[in-house]
């Protein structure tokens, strides 16, 4: 349920940005006007983060976690049903402000104040209820993954002995707790603001706008790892498996999402170099902005030692869990670049970021969520997918990436700023180029449809372990697996 | 976990689904009422969908929790069971520390940096030339644009129904452990007692509450528009405050169970669950009385 509805969000989120690429794909303003574009912007950075990715890891939670740990189901079934039927009435509501009088919400998906609060349009209000109803979902969600985990996992499965796949999402579903539910003050601060008369973010009665990026991002920079510690634990059962080897250095696996995620509640204002952060503030955020980059540098370092002298194969799944290494990495090197306060001053806004974050997001989240998929789908349908097909969506989307995103890079160096629906003459090739890929990248995502549609009717039964060097609770139950399947709890050694 | 057993997994339920619509409704209602009422048009329509909304909000609430209690009655749920609603309470409080600590956050934000920074000081001092001659003080009684938002009058001092308020919660969290320990020891009585007594110094504090905001408005002009103070002041007390009547109105439902005799010595998660709320609610009062009112 959480799957398909992830998918129907990341196809409409992504039409938006074809929408984006489209307009961009020559200067001048051809296809749209600029307040549509900017709403296009926005809506397509929400629904990617909270309608697409984000449900896409709860599903894979939902599926993965009981049968990894040897559970019948999540502890509490009920809420869990209730914070998925959130989800579609949340975005309903999001969607819906579209057609509103005024527009949709055009401030991006970060809604600084007081682009939002004094020149937000009407329909903000309701953008805002939206975000509640979304934070409610993720609340309950993270609250039942942790339940589950603390409380059911089959007698003999201690904390380190647990799946990293189950490690990361425990250490999320903490993440979601501790932050979502900032996120919801500051909408609530913005709903104040616009419709009773506080000043939280209006200086002339005292409050301040910068004290909304505070808030914000107190609980931005750790809602980014939200969309990438699941994936690393993913990829840490799909290249063990593929490599046919043990994954090198668990525990320290553990420790680096655990130290990931305690950092991450300390380098928020290195989102805000260039607002006037004092000094001092701006030393310790760069530090401790560039401290993560050394847990992160650990797992990708075994990652790699789990391959080196593995007998390696590469199925889409670790094509694509391959591909997140690599390209991963880019995007952390691009982050450091601009964890540099100083350097950060030229970067901040331009294109440079837009870059970064869509190579920690598109092969990180999303190259994750799809090297998931089809690592589990035998599991789930009980069906062998397409190879071949799989492959080529790998190659096509791996290609419409880097063409998509690599070139934001260059752009953003020279300068052009994010967010802009024109440009000046000299970024036209690179944003021909960028266009295309994205066209590619765009178009290749229903080929994923196709597959897996065609895998959940039928194919080649799939056997209990289709993989030969995974391991696992979830390989030793049929496929597809049994409804409720451990409804007695296995014994772990 | 040397001692799980078989889990119980619930039948489908349709109550995950009229929450939904309930609460959808409910807030695109409220929504409407905003917005159409912002733009000066009529709100009945947007009304009326705000009341239907919460009206299936009651009847969820009434449904779901009707059927959780019935199994519970029933024996269904296991020991483990009983652990997952343990983490699940636990963690849901934490959730809400930290939704009150984003306005706590913003109140040291704003203390600490934002007001000194107006008023001209320390290297970001330069923002002072916005509003020349305006003062940084705490309380802000004179906001730096009057004309935008004039300030308060004068504001509440600690000493008064705060303190009183403070003695009131205090006492609650008393009564309400004294509840609990009667209720452990099987004295149902006892327990009718304490946990009536916990539900009146609620009330009380409700009430003094309310007196206090009228007050606020009426003589000090102390309103959510007057700038920075009031809207801190509103927003913290505010949302205490409706956390209060929701441990009350649960701790009310706990003493109709107790009356209606649902709870055992060892098996009373419901009315634990409750008793948490209420001592966390305490808790966020102690540091609103230090931080919003003393300091
Ligand atoms: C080594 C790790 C990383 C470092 C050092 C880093 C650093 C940064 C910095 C300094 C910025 C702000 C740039 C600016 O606005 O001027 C930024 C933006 C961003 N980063 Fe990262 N980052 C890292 C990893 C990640 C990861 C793993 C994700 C998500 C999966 C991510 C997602 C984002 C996003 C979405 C933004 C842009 C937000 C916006 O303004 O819209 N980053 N990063
Ligand atoms: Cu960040």
């Amino acid at each position: 349920m959480y799957l398909v509805f992830s998918f129907t969000m990341f196809l409409l989120g992504g039409s938006m940005a074809m929408v984006i690429r489209a307009e961009l794909f020559q200067p001048g303003l051809q296809i749209v006007q600029p307040e549509f574009f900017n709403q296009m912007t926005t809506m397509h950075g929400l629904i990617m983060v909270f309608g697409a990715v984000m449900p896409a890891f709860v599903g894979l939670a939902n599926w993965m976690i009981p049968l990894m740990i040897g559970a019948p189901d999540m502890a509490l079934p009920r809420m869990n049903n209730w914070s998925f039927w959130l989800l579609p009435c949340a975005f309903l509501i999001l969607v819906s402000t579209l057609f509103m009088e005024g527009g949709a919400p055009n401030f991006g998906w970060t809604f600084y104040a007081p682009l939002s609060t004094t020149y937000g349009p009407p329909s903000t209000t309701f953008f805002i209820f939206a975000i509640h109803i979304m934070g409610i979902s993720s609340i309950m969600g993270a609250i039942n993954v942790i339940a589950t985990i603390l409380n059911l996992r089959a007698p003999g499965m201690t904390l380190m002995k647990m799946p990293l796949f189950v490690w990361t999402w425990l250490i999320t579903a903490f993440l979601l707790i501790a932050v979502m539910p900032v996120l919801a003050g500051v909408v609530t601060m913005m709903l104040m603001d616009i419709n009773f008369g506080t000043s939280f973010f209006d200086a002339s009665g005292g409050g301040d706008p910068v004290l909304f990026q505070h808030v914000f991002w107190f609980f931005g920079h750790p809602e980014v790892y939200i969309m990438i510690l699941p994936a690393f634990g993913a990829i840490s059962h799909i290249i063990p498996a593929f490599s046919r080897k043990p994954l090198f250095g668990y525990a320290s696996m553990v420790y680096a999402v655990g130290a990931i995620a305690l950092l991450s509640f300390i380098v928020w204002a290195h989102h805000m170099f260039t607002v006037g952060v004092p000094l001092a503030g701006q030393l310790f955020f760069m530090y401790a902005t560039m401290l993560i980059a050394v847990p992160t540098g650990v797992k990708v370092f075994n990652w790699v030692a789990t391959m080196f002298r593995g007998s390696l194969s590469f199925e889409a799944p670790m094509l694509f869990a391959v591909a997140f290494v690599i390209l991963f990495t880019i995007g952390g090197f691009s982050g450091l670049m601009l964890a540099i306060a100083p350097s950060d001053f030229q970067y901040h806004d331009t294109y440079f970021v837009v870059a970064h974050f869509h190579y920690v997001l598109v092969p990180g989240a999303i190259f994750g969520i799809f090297a998931a998929a089809y690592f589990w789908l035998p599991k789930w349908t009980g069906h062998m997918y397409d190879e071949a097909l799989a492959k080529t969506h790998f190659w096509l989307s791996f290609i419409g990436m880097n063409l998509a995103f690599f070139p934001m890079h260059f752009l953003g160096l020279a300068g052009m700023p994010r967010r802009i629906p024109d440009y000046a003459l000299q970024f036209a090739d690179f944003n021909m180029i960028s266009s295309i890929g994205a066209f590619m990248f765009g178009a290749t995502q229903l080929l994923f449809l196709l597959i897996v549609v065609r895998c959940v009717r039928g194919g080649e039964p799939a056997p209990a372990k289709p993989w030969e060097g995974a391991e696992g609770l979830e390989w030793t139950v049929p496929s597809p697996a049994p409804y409720h399947t451990f409804s007695t709890p296995p014994e772990v050694k | 976990m040397a001692e799980n057993q078989t889990y119980y997994v619930p039948e489908q339920s349709k109550w995950p689904i009229v929450a939904t619509i309930g609460l959808g409704v409910t807030l695109y209602g409220l929504a409407s009422i905003l917005v159409n009422g912002g733009r000066g048009e009529s709100t009945t329509g947007a009304w009326v969908m705000f009341m239907v909304g919460a009206l299936i909000m009651a009847y969820m609430l009434f449904g779901w929790f009707g059927s959780v209690i019935r199994e519970s009655r029933a024996g269904l749920y296991s020991a483990q069971m009983d652990r997952s609603f343990r983490w699940g309470m636990s963690w849901f409080i934490f959730s809400e520390v930290m939704f009150f600590a984003a306005f706590f956050g913003a109140l040291f934000y704003v203390r600490m940096f934002a007001v000194p920074w107006l008023g001209g000081e320390g290297d970001k001092g330069s923002s002072a030339m916005l509003w020349e001659g305006f003062q940084a003080t705490w309380p802000l009684v004179q906001n730096p644009d009057p004309e935008a938002y004039p300030g308060p009058r004068e504001v509440i001092g600690p000493w008064g129904l705060p303190l009183i308020n403070t003695l009131l919660l205090v006492s609650s969290s008393f009564t309400v452990t004294v509840a609990h320990h009667a209720l452990k020891a099987g004295h149902r009585h006892t327990v009718k007692v304490w946990l009536g007594a916990t539900i009146v110094l609620g009330l009380s504090f409700l009430v003094l509450q309310a007196e206090e905001y009228v007050h606020a408005y009426q003589e000090l002009d102390l309103t959510l528009q007057s700038g920075i103070y009031g809207s801190t002041f509103f927003m913290l007390t505010g949302f205490h405050g409706a956390h209060v009547t929701l441990g009350t109105l649960m701790l009310f439902i706990m003493l109709v169970r107790v009356f209606k005799g649902h709870f055992t010595a060892d098996n009373h998660f419901g009315f634990e669950a409750a008793a948490w709320y209420w001592h966390f609610v305490d808790v966020v009062w102690l540091a609103l009385f230090v931080f919003v009112y003393i300091l």
